[in-house]
């Protein structure tokens, strides 16, 4: 049937039926889009590499794409629900103790490290081969259709979702030379086949559909990357004291499974003041308000020392790592005396917070140097308790009142006897092993306690020593030190990503073709039509514009005979010679034009 | 250091917030004002549908049947005025895709109908003033706390409930065809000022403290706007889901009910609202990508990891794949229509737990003060 020429003196090109010039209504629309077309999952009756190809198939289907989609956002709830290790261990160690049954089948199910978990990451890694087997073959096929030229017009434009028609004194050629301008100079792709133009615009769409699905395999790499070799460590640091970046310095490191020590970036760097500053009045009362570190540091080996301050939410950033100010707290200045008054130990000890007004808790360790009044060697330990604001006789407890140093008290406990600091097994600087430690007693035979303020010194009782609580009391800060690499390429991906992402739902791939060709009584008719990806109001719109311009160009001639019904399929499509199907109904409908994705609608 | 302690102290670090009595006042009496005038835009919403079931829309099962036959025939595109050819711009023939029902626009909730028409013009205007007024409202709430004004639910919900409105008097000024929404977003705009002043409300200095990044700004107002634009968005669905199944009970030869009818057929064809839904969602998606990447931007500096699948995190990500796997949906044969209907309301339900569901049920973070005082009580002190 392609054979039929139903154009008249203004065709032009390589004869009739050549695919290019007499585009099917189907064609009209092929190649606008590289979305896979969906296969119906027949199985398949070959061997091995027939069903290797028929799995493939399917994995790179859209269907098991939006599959696995939808799988993962399901996975990842009850990660959201159920206490994670990678978060928070403490909850986790609360929720084994508390679901004693539930707890192993948890575990079993990997239900404390769901982001971790085997089943999770197969259905990621599952999504992204789809997608990598999905963006392979689109990329190539993309390629084709830019070294290609848009698809000739099809027979009868008046099929198109969007077409419009007129009929004009001014020559076919001139017309298309008109519209080969325009379309250029609207920044269509356009060319000529046979008695039409043809043109396509909006590839930018596509290219941002492949660099989006792109950019998702950067982030996951880029991602999976820093996880393998992140590191991150805390230390806490006291006013005056320093720390610089080796494994041992950490308080607690954590690092990814292919992290080696000498990824961790050489600097130093020295706490010399912290300042906190509070909300003194109203609901908000003890709100932090800043919170500042003043730190000199230097970079590498023999860098220059330079000074700067970190807050919160601004990190120190040094080559690869970042340094975070995450807490702080207070370190009291203890000096403890032996019975001669020799001084035996002399430090700040830190302290922990245990809630929002910094009531603190720790313990005070005096390990070497001390003789009791027999002369033995022993080991003093004390429980120590902290409030910067002491609520007064009054309040009668040690729970801090305000965060800052308004009322400063220290609650000590003391111990003698050996604290086994050296039984081999590591120690927590804030916590004491009393197994082997006896305790002081008051002259009730109680344990001995007593609250000091600022400068005070307590008496241990049968002359052992003495303690003093210095009026200096030192604040430290807590650091943490994060070496993530990838960050970089994860943040580079995800700005693609949002491009590539607006390209392809904002701009539209269409095609316009403009035909003119001579009708029987040797007047020109134009046919215009557009065909978008997906049939949206802006095709109509923007051919209708296009028409306009051309319309001014070739202004409109009369009707032929004034029938009551002169249209456009009046015109090349009934040609003598143009075939029964064109008045036939039924096949009116079959050969309307889809829209290769048919997503949106008229 | 557990992210939670960190947020603490994040959270902590308060910009100054002066608490001004009278603004704070001035934003309540605002939000009233607003409250009665949607209440008065309600009431001329309900006048329009009223009016508009008067004019019987002859809009029947007759025209739902395809007019393949009347759309394919040729478009009458030149016109003959005295023996002239008169065509200012060629008339542009749009035709529907095969397999589509070729259902008309419904005239929406005037129906046609003059005096409808005129209620639902007067109930544009007042939405438009109260959406001033709440903007008023929102405006000096933030002023009277000295920060953005989304620190508790309260301020949460009085900000997004007039952003929602800003979307919509957007639509309506951009002319897109979304009036029929009025009444259904007054309505719920209502619920929740009514919510937000009675359960929720939070004296304004009450505050959970604004943190010290303009990442968490963006991320924040950026996650809001989504959240107004999704709920339109789900609103198209929805109405698509209604319309949808009234078109195929009446192409089946099915009654709908006379109360059915008369509603749906003023609303947009269901493939008209489809597409709307479609629009309004895939627009807003790359915001929404954009947020969680702000986010996470600002989680990198607040906590120095910028993904740690936190409940809040997650839950982003599971709202924003959902999403995609709406996309990805219109884009599959076999799950276009119904089917990615469904994924989108489910997408939405998914942001809706992530801001309400997450703060509300998942929580939890700070038992870490009370064991340590329980140290401090066994210890004697
Ligand atoms: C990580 C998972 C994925 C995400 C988050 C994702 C997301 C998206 C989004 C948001 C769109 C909408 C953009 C548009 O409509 O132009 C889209 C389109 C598309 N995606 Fe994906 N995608 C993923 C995986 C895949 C995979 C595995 C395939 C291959 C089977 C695929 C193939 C496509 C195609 C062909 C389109 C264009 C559809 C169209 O032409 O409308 N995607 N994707």
């Amino acid at each position: 049937m392609s054979t039929t020429s139903k154009t008249g003196p203004g065709k032009t090109g390589t004869g009739p039926g050549t695919p290019e010039q007499e585009q099917g209504l189907d064609a009209a629309g092929s190649r606008l889009s590289t979305a896979p077309t969906e296969e119906p999952p027949n199985l398949p009756s070959l061997g091995v590499i027939g069903w290797a190809r028929w799995f493939w198939r399917q994995l790179t289907s859209m269907r098991v794409a939006l599959l696995l989609l939808l799988l993962l956002s399901l996975a990842a709830i009850p990660g959201s629900l159920i206490p994670q290790t990678g978060i928070d261990q403490t909850k986790v160690a609360d929720f084994r103790e508390r679901h004693e049954t539930l707890a192993p089948i948890y575990d079993k199910l990997g239900l404390f490290n769901v982001y971790s978990s085997v089943w999770f990451s197969a259905i990621y890694l599952l999504l992204f081969i789809s997608l990598i087997g999905c963006i392979v073959p689109r990329t190539w096929q993309f390629v084709g259709q830019l070294r290609g030229r848009p698809p000739g017009a099809p027979r009868r434009l008046t099929r198109l979702p969007a077409h419009t028609t007129w009929r004009t004194g001014a020559e076919p050629e001139q017309i298309h030379r008109a519209a080969l301008a325009l379309l250029k100079k609207r920044r269509f792709r356009v060319h000529r086949v046979g008695d039409a133009v043809a043109a396509e615009k909006g590839y930018l769409r596509e290219a941002g559909n492949l660099v989006f699905h792109l950019a998702l395999i950067v982030m996951l790499i880029a991602f999976g990357w820093g996880q393998l070799f992140k590191s991150e460590g805390n230390k806490l640091v006291v006013e005056g004291s320093g720390f610089s970046n080796t494994l041992p310095q950490y308080d607690d490191f954590k690092s990814g499974n292919l992290f080696s020590a000498d990824d961790l970036e050489p600097f130093s760097f020295h706490l010399e003041d912290f300042r906190g500053t509070y909300e003194r009045s109203g609901p908000n009362k003890g709100t932090p308000r800043t919170y500042e570190a003043d730190l000199t540091y230097s970079q590498g080996a023999y860098g220059e020392e330079e000074k700067t301050t970190v807050k919160v939410n601004e990190p120190l950033e040094l080559g690869d790592a970042k340094v975070y100010l995450t807490s702080h707290g207070y370190a009291p200045v203890v000096t403890v005396r032996d019975g001669e008054g020799e001084i035996v130990f002399q430090d700040a000890v830190a302290l922990l917070p245990l809630d929002g007004n910094v009531t603190s808790s720790g313990v005070v360790k005096v390990l070497d140097g001390y003789r009791n009044p027999e002369g033995k060697r022993e080991q003093l330990g004390f429980q120590a308790f902290f409030v910067p604001t002491f609520g007064g006789s009054a309040s009668g407890t040690m729970i801090s009142q305000f965060p800052a140093l308004d009322y400063p008290v220290l609650a000590l406990n003391a111990y003698h006897g050996d604290l086994k600091a050296d039984s081999g097994i590591p120690q927590s600087v804030y916590q004491m092993d009393k197994t082997k430690m006896k305790e002081f007693k008051d002259a009730d035979g109680e344990l001995f306690k007593k609250l000091l303020m600022p400068g005070e010194t307590m008496e241990l009782p049968n002359g052992a020593g003495s303690v003093t609580f210095e009026k200096d009391i030192k604040e430290w800060a807590q650091f943490q030190v994060v070496q993530e690499p990838g960050a970089g390429w994860a943040l580079g991906g995800s700005v693609a990503a949002i491009g590539g992402l607006a390209a392809s739902l904002f701009i539209q791939r269409r095609r316009v073709w403009v035909r003119a060709t001579e009708g029987a009584d040797g007047v020109t008719v134009v046919e215009m039509a557009g065909l978008g990806r997906s049939e949206s109001a802006k095709v109509p719109e923007e051919l209708g514009d296009l028409a306009a311009i051309l319309y001014e160009q070739a202004p409109g001639a009369p009707d032929p005979e004034p029938g009551p019904d002169p249209g456009p399929d009046d015109g090349p499509d009934n040609d003598p010679d143009d075939g029964p199907e064109a008045s036939s109904g039924p096949t009116d409908t079959d050969s309307r034009v889809t829209p290769a994705e048919g997503a949106e609608k008229q | 250091m557990t992210p939670a302690a960190v947020t603490e102290l994040a959270a902590s670090t308060s910009l100054a917030a002066a608490s001004n009595e009278s603004l704070a006042e001035m934003s309540n009496v605002l939000i009233y004002s607003a409250m009665a005038v949607y209440t008065l835009a309600f009431f001329a919403y309900i006048a329009e549908w009223i009016f508009g079931s008067r004019s019987k829309v002859a809009r029947t099962a007759a025209a739902l049947t395809p007019r393949t036959q009347a759309k394919g025939a040729p478009a009458v595109t030149v016109r003959q005025e005295g023996g002239t050819a008169v065509l200012e711009r060629p008339k542009v023939v749009v035709r529907a895709a095969s397999g589509t029902r070729d259902v008309p626009d419904g005239p929406g909730a005037h129906g046609g109908d003059e005096q409808g028409d005129l209620f639902g013009r007067v109930a544009v205007s007042l939405t438009v003033l109260a959406f001033l007024l709440a903007f008023g409202g929102v405006l000096t709430r933030a002023l009277s706390v000295e920060r953005a004004p989304w620190g508790n639910m309260y301020e949460f919900n009085i900000t997004i409930s007039t952003t929602v409105v800003g979307v919509y008097l957007l639509l309506l000024a951009l002319k897109k065809n979304v009036r029929w929404l009025g009444l259904f977003l007054t309505t719920t705009v209502l619920l929740d000022l009514g919510l937000a002043v009675t359960v929720l409300y939070t004296e304004s200095d009450q505050l959970v403290p604004a943190l010290h990044s303009y990442w968490l700004y963006i991320h924040v107002s950026t996650a809001i706007l989504c959240g107004a634009v999704f709920y339109v968005g789900a609103f198209g669905v929805i109405m698509y889901l209604f319309k949808d199944s009234y078109e195929n009970k009446l192409a089946n030869g099915g009654k709908p009910s006379a109360f059915a009818s008369s509603v749906l057929e003023r609303l947009p064809a269901a493939a008209s609202l489809d597409k709307f839904a479609y629009r309004i969602n895939a627009a807003v998606f790359p915001l929404w990508t954009f947020t969680i990447i702000a986010g996470a931007i600002w989680a990198g500096d607040a906590w120095g990891r910028y993904w740690g699948w936190d409940p809040k995190e997650t839950w982003s990500f599971i709202t924003w794949v959902a999403y995609a796997g709406y996309l990805h949906a219109r884009a599959t044969a076999g799950w276009k229509g119904r089917k990615a209907a469904y994924l989108a309301l489910a997408a939405f339900g998914c942001w809706l737990f992530n801001y309400y569901g997450v703060n509300i049920f998942v929580s939890g973070k700070h038992s870490y003060a009370d064991v340590g005082l329980g140290v401090l009580q066994a210890a004697g002190f």
